[in-house]
């Protein structure tokens, strides 16, 4: 079958507006009624709970492994003490949320594009919508609520465990002071990079759900289809990511400028 | 069950219908009526459009022109948000049953009661009440991978008709099964027909189950269907309507699609 460049630009366009609509309706369902509160709670255990090991233990050893590098540039210019600052404002400000959602995206993104492509190649999304149920309501917005707060919690844990991962390696392989490395860490806060690393995972909680979903509800030719969707969902989800956090860092950088 | 006989008001009005996919005509100005408690079989080789009949009176689909009203509501021109609420009026047999496979048996049949927050002891009762219509009163915590192809179909035919809908929507229940599954599935069909009085929209490319709901009736004294003698003056509510390339080549009942002049149509009978 040959296609000409307009109905590819056609394709593209379609894709964009449904898209568009879904991560719409996905909000605006939120405003009316039926909520589906169990199935949003039931989400959040998959996405929050269910990711909480890998995020955990990526943190750790990420946090772990830049307080590593970053020490031995610091040590150059005397200022290893500097090593929990650095850890800290690192992963807050960006290696948390990009590092957490990278990871959320890589689990519930396939997940949600597996699950509701399986249903749709199957007829159940169609079963759904004839039993008088919107799939919209029922899948879409409990997972877009529920992997936006769960990446949030994530990131901030995430973020914790990194710094922890950070003085591990500060105290026992680098000998610095404890105490020092955690004062330094949490001093060197801001409100600015506290908001920008809770806006972050917001934004990009939204992303992975709308894309998982959206890719999940347009899987067409059976199970092929179904594999197809989950791959497109991770690789778009992530690099969708990636790209937005250039535009909010500056955007929010214009708010919140380094000190 | 509504059994109120106002056999002369229409549930499905289909006025010039047409749907094209791809620049390719689907449907074809197709227009026909499908009165209260009337059973209408549309038959049609694969790819001739049947199944999008029941997707468009459903509004999963909407079509190029044309007018479609169901249950006095003009489906073509209503948002999916107002569908919603029709549709829970109309119970639908999926092809390949389309069970929610994360779903046992009983939360399958349940699940329009549970949206609809009837209370949990009135769903009990109404789930049992369906499956034991279809005879599956033992499968209620067995998950649908767990049951035959089927079983499968007759739970659907539950999960259809658990809300009490005035209008029942076939899509080929009898497909790919054995004779005897395909002969429980039809006598499921003359039952809800005759014992609901239920109008329903059946599609199947099997004739011989067509020709059975247009010859059996549903005998509540013995709980199965009986053949009807030719001579009794007796109305089967069965009409059929055959399609060709999306387009509607007859209509009418038993006898006139038997003694039709159709080559197409006779050629179909003969196999």
């Amino acid at each position: 079958m040959q296609f000409s460049l307009t109905d590819i630009a056609k394709r593209n366009v379609l894709a964009v507006q449904e898209y568009s609509l879904l991560a719409w309706s996905s909000v605006a369902n939120i405003f009316t009624s039926p909520r589906y509160v169990a199935d949003t709670l039931q989400q959040a255990d998959i996405i929050g709970v269910g990711s909480l090991p890998i995020v955990v233990l990526t943190g750790f050893f990420l946090g772990a492994v830049l307080a590593l590098q970053s020490a031995n540039s610091l040590a150059r210019f005397g200022g290893l003490s500097f090593t929990g600052q650095l850890v800290s404002l690192s992963m807050v400000r960006e290696i948390g949320p990009v590092l957490t959602g990278l990871m959320v995206a890589g689990r519930s993104a396939t997940g949600m594009a597996s699950e509701l492509g399986s249903m749709q190649v199957t007829e159940q999304i169609d079963a759904m919508r004839a039993l008088g149920t919107d799939p919209g309501k029922k899948l879409v917005t409990p997972r877009v609520i529920s992997t936006v707060i769960m990446l949030v919690v994530l990131t901030v844990i995430s973020d914790l465990v990194s710094m922890a991962g950070g003085a591990v390696v500060a105290v026992f392989m680098l000998r610095l002071d404890g105490n020092q490395y955690w004062s330094t860490a949490w001093q060197s806060l801001g409100v600015g990079d506290i908001t920008m690393g809770l806006i972050k995972p917001f934004v990009f909680g939204f992303i992975i759900a709308t894309i998982g979903c959206y890719y999940g509800l347009s899987a067409r030719g059976g199970t092929q289809g179904v594999g197809r969707a989950t791959t497109q969902a991770m690789v778009a989800a992530s690099v969708i990511m990636v790209i937005s956090d250039l535009f909010i860092t500056q955007l929010l950088l214009n708010f919140f400028p380094f000190k | 069950m509504d059994q109120s006989n106002n056999s002369h008001e229409p549930v499905i009005v289909f006025e010039d219908v047409s749907i094209a996919f791809d620049e390719k005509k689907v449907l074809s100005n197709l227009s026909f009526t499908l009165l209260h408690g009337q059973t209408k079989v549309l038959f049609g080789v694969a790819g001739a459009g049947k199944t999008l009949v029941l997707k468009l009176a459903l509004g999963l689909l909407r079509p190029d022109s044309g007018r479609i009203t169901v249950l006095g509501q003009e489906v073509s021109a209503m948002k999916e948000q107002d569908l919603f609420a029709l549709r829970r009026r109309i119970g639908m047999v999926f092809q390949e049953s389309a069970l929610f496979d994360s779903l046992n048996v009983e939360d399958n049949v349940s699940f329009r009661l549970r949206e609809e927050h009837v209370p949990q002891d009135e769903i009990t009762r109404r789930v049992a009440d369906a499956l034991r219509f279809v005879e599956l009163e033992h499968t209620v915590k067995l998950f649908p991978a767990e049951l035959s192809g089927g079983m499968r179909r007759r739970v659907a035919i539950a999960r259809a008709i658990v809300s009490d809908p005035k209008v029942l929507l076939y899509d080929s229940p009898t497909a790919g099964l054995d004779p005897v599954t395909s002969t429980t599935i039809v006598e499921l069909l003359v039952k809800q027909r005759d014992v609901f009085q239920t109008s329903a929209l059946l599609v199947t490319h099997r004739l011989q189950d067509a020709f059975t709901m247009a010859t059996h009736a549903f005998d509540r004294k013995l709980n199965k269907m009986v053949l009807v003698p030719p001579e009794t003056d007796w109305d089967s509510k069965t009409s059929f309507l055959v399609l060709k390339d999306g387009v509607k080549i007859f209509e009418g009942d038993a006898s006139e699609i038997a003694n039709s002049d159709s080559e197409y149509i006779r050629e179909y009978l003969t196999q």
